[in-house]
């Protein structure tokens, strides 16, 4: 693990901190496309840039993914939805900024039980798992659909990242199938987003409440 | 052979979206589906054909994917029925996404790649999402919603179980590989793997719909339009199930079949027990179907996690429910029509009204309840049988009073259902022969595996329990 590693786990934490504790929804899906890319560069600096087509897909196809492809279908949908912040949330942004800080500190003690990992420094499984917290957080803690899809995107984002502490490489075919799906949800999800403003007149998920027991 | 199976839906679906005509989009849909199980079939007949790649086709997966082909086939000829009444023209999303729907199911059931199991469950969940929402309404736009968000949290879950299964396997070439775990399976890491099955028991338990992780699964089958529920109860839980079990398939050749089996009896145990709750006095019919397939995704949990003649059990049970879920939702889209209402309280005199549809529905309920001489009774008893075998008499006393719960609760909405004056014309309305012709096919099925099993389903069934480590 070098210095520029460890530097690019360290700023993917605070990022999954920032976004807990802003409210204007494109600052989100800027932070959230900054995470993604971030993590999405990790490999390259983990294992070294060797430039086989191998690994170039396999850093670019992420890369212009979470960088690029999705932060723009996200962005489209609050357009077309028109909304800009997030409204009074579950929890508030104080109370999230303790919770998450809370959440880290739980990701650190469950990382350090955790089996030695073939040699890959203990940062990183530690920051995986709090950053899967992080976006688990995000996702109940607010209200707005189009935030949901962002704190599901944190998750993801944290689960990739366990991924890295993997010694062994995934097959190329199974990586960018997990992206694909990844790209083709939040796809789904923004037009499920657009229905909804249009069916509900606003994309706040707790008016969705007619279905119960 | 196998890479067909996938090819025919996907170029199906392909077509399906460029085309204009609705009649036409509904030939191509039906052919798909014709060509898809045509394939099926000459597996069937023809024994393992040769692996590509990380596509094979075990006794597992074969069952699965038999299971999967005809109940889709028997969907479609079902929907050239509701598309001149409830479902409106089956426009190209629709007809669409069906079709990717089936060849994501299909790659589940092919795959023996524990990562390409995974992209493919959720591709389940991404094409289907649309067929649920496919009416528009804000009851169904909340349901996808759902759907959409709890599956693919679920799933994200059951990812992170992979990489640690992943990490437990460290060392061998491809940790992921089945054939290869299984062979290797003394060399994982314990402890690892014990954490990457409850992972996966969780991530993919959702989408298999355990309680208490089941909370989507009522609203995306009671909102989305009938022929799609059926595909979600007869289909997509038993995909997702398969899932399950092959992770169970590592975990009992680890030698974890113990602490693996008493989290599944857990599971299965609490999904019976919410579905009773949820059954009686519930008021929309077809979320009482809804949580009758948390009932019998339970019952699957409970034969598997017993192991031994459970397993095949769990495997017939599987058979059984879905042919008997997938004749029931089918049912309920012909009486959504007729009646205009999913209340049970303004559903009256179905037998008089709609007389195909009225007799189905009762065959249905005591199919699913689990009387004799119904397939499901059978899977019941032997899973029963297993329980008592253990000498666990407690379980035993559980799962039957449970089953007992459920059987009063089911029979008190459909017997009220079907029987009474019918509330509005009292005359029988004409029925069309795709609407009742697949589900008494299905009746027929069902009933048939109650009193006699083929051989070869028999020894299908037998195989496939075999690869889960139990006797037959």
């Amino acid at each position: 693990m070098t210095a520029v590693g460890d530097l690019l786990l360290v700023a993917v934490l605070l990022l999954g901190l920032a976004l807990l504790g802003s409210s204007r929804l494109s600052t989100c899906i800027r932070l959230v496309a900054l995470q993604g890319a971030l993590i999405s560069l990790l490999p390259a600096v983990l294992h070294g840039l060797s430039l086989g087509m191998h690994a170039l897909v396999l850093v670019l196809a992420p890369l212009v993914a979470k960088g690029a492809l999705i932060p723009w279908l996200l962005s489209r949908a609050i357009r077309e939805a028109e909304v800009r912040r997030e409204v009074e949330p579950f929890i508030g942004y104080t109370a999230s900024l303790l919770l998450g800080a809370l959440l880290t500190g739980a990701g650190f003690m469950v990382a350090a039980r955790l089996p030695s990992l073939g040699g890959v420094s203990g940062l990183l499984p530690a920051c995986a798992l709090a950053t899967v917290l992080v976006g688990g957080l995000l996702m109940v803690s607010r209200r707005k659909a189009v935030t949901q899809v962002i704190g599901y995107l944190v998750l993801e984002n944290g689960i990739f990242l366990f991924g890295q502490s993997l010694a062994t490489e995934l097959p190329a075919l199974v990586e960018l199938g997990v992206l694909l799906d990844l790209l083709v949800g939040v796809f789904v999800m923004g037009i499920a987003i657009f229905h909804i403003n249009r069916e509900f007149d606003s994309i706040a998920v707790h008016e969705l409440t007619a279905l119960r027991d | 052979m196998l890479l067909s199976l996938l090819l025919v839906p996907v170029a199906a679906a392909l077509v399906a979206f460029n085309l204009r005509s609705a009649r036409l989009r509904w030939l191509v849909l039906l052919a798909g589906a014709l060509a898809h199980s045509g394939v099926v079939v000459l597996l069937l007949v023809g024994g393992e054909p040769p692996a590509v790649g990380w596509l094979r086709l075990d006794a597992l997966g074969l069952l699965f994917l038999s299971i999967t082909s005809f109940v889709f086939l028997l969907v479609t000829v079902y929907v050239g029925a509701q598309r001149h009444e409830g479902l409106g023209q089956p426009e190209r999303t629709f007809t669409g996404c069906l079709l990717l729907f089936l060849a994501a199911m299909t790659l589940v059931t092919l795959s023996q790649h524990l990562g390409l199991i995974w992209v493919a469950v959720e591709a389940t969940t991404l094409a289907s999402a649309p067929l649920i929402y496919h009416h528009r309404s804000a009851r169904s736009l909340e349901a996808a919603w759902k759907y959409l968000v709890l599956c693919s949290v679920g799933i994200a879950i059951a990812l992170l179980g992979t990489f640690l299964l992943a990490l437990a396997g460290e060392g061998l070439p491809d940790p992921l590989l089945l054939p290869a775990l299984l062979a290797s399976a003394e060399r994982l890491h314990p402890a690892l793997l014990q954490a990457a099955f409850i992972f996966l028991l969780v991530g993919y338990g959702t989408k298999v719909g355990l309680a208490p992780l089941h909370t989507w699964l009522p609203d995306a089958h009671s909102e989305a339009p009938s022929p799609v529920s059926a595909l979600l109860s007869g289909a997509l839980l038993n995909t997702a199930f398969l899932a399950l079990l092959r992770v169970w398939q590592v975990a009992s050749a680890a030698g974890l079949g113990d602490f693996a089996g008493r989290l599944l009896v857990f599971f299965g145990l609490a999904s019976l027990a919410v579905a009773a709750a949820f059954i009686v006095g519930q008021r929309d019919y077809k979320r009482m179907l809804a949580y009758s397939s948390v009932e019998h995704m339970g019952i699957l949990a409970l034969g598997v996690g017993l192991a031994g003649a459970a397993s095949y059990g769990a495997m017939l049970h599987a058979l059984n429910h879905s042919l008997a879920k997938a004749l029931l939702f089918m049912v309920a889209g012909n009486i959504l029509i007729a009646y205009g209402s999913k209340d049970i309280a303004e559903v009256r005199g179905v037998t008089r009204r709609l007389p195909w549809s009225g007799t189905l529905w009762i065959v249905g309920f005591l199919a699913i309840a689990g009387s004799p001489p119904f397939g499901l009774f059978m899977s019941e008893l032997v899973i029963l049988r297993e329980t008592l075998a253990q000498g666990r008499v407690l379980l035993a006393v559980l799962y039957l009073g449970l089953l007992a719960a459920v059987f009063v609760g089911l029979a008190a909405s459909f017997l009220r259902m079907a029987h009474g004056p019918a509330t509005r014309p009292a005359a029988a309305t004409r029925e069309r022969w795709q609407a009742v012709a697949p589900p008494s096919i299905l009746a027929v099925a069902v009933l048939l595996l109650g009193t006699y099993i083929p051989a070869p389903v028999a020894e299908l069934l037998r195989r496939a329990a075999a690869l889960l480590g139990g006797a037959p």
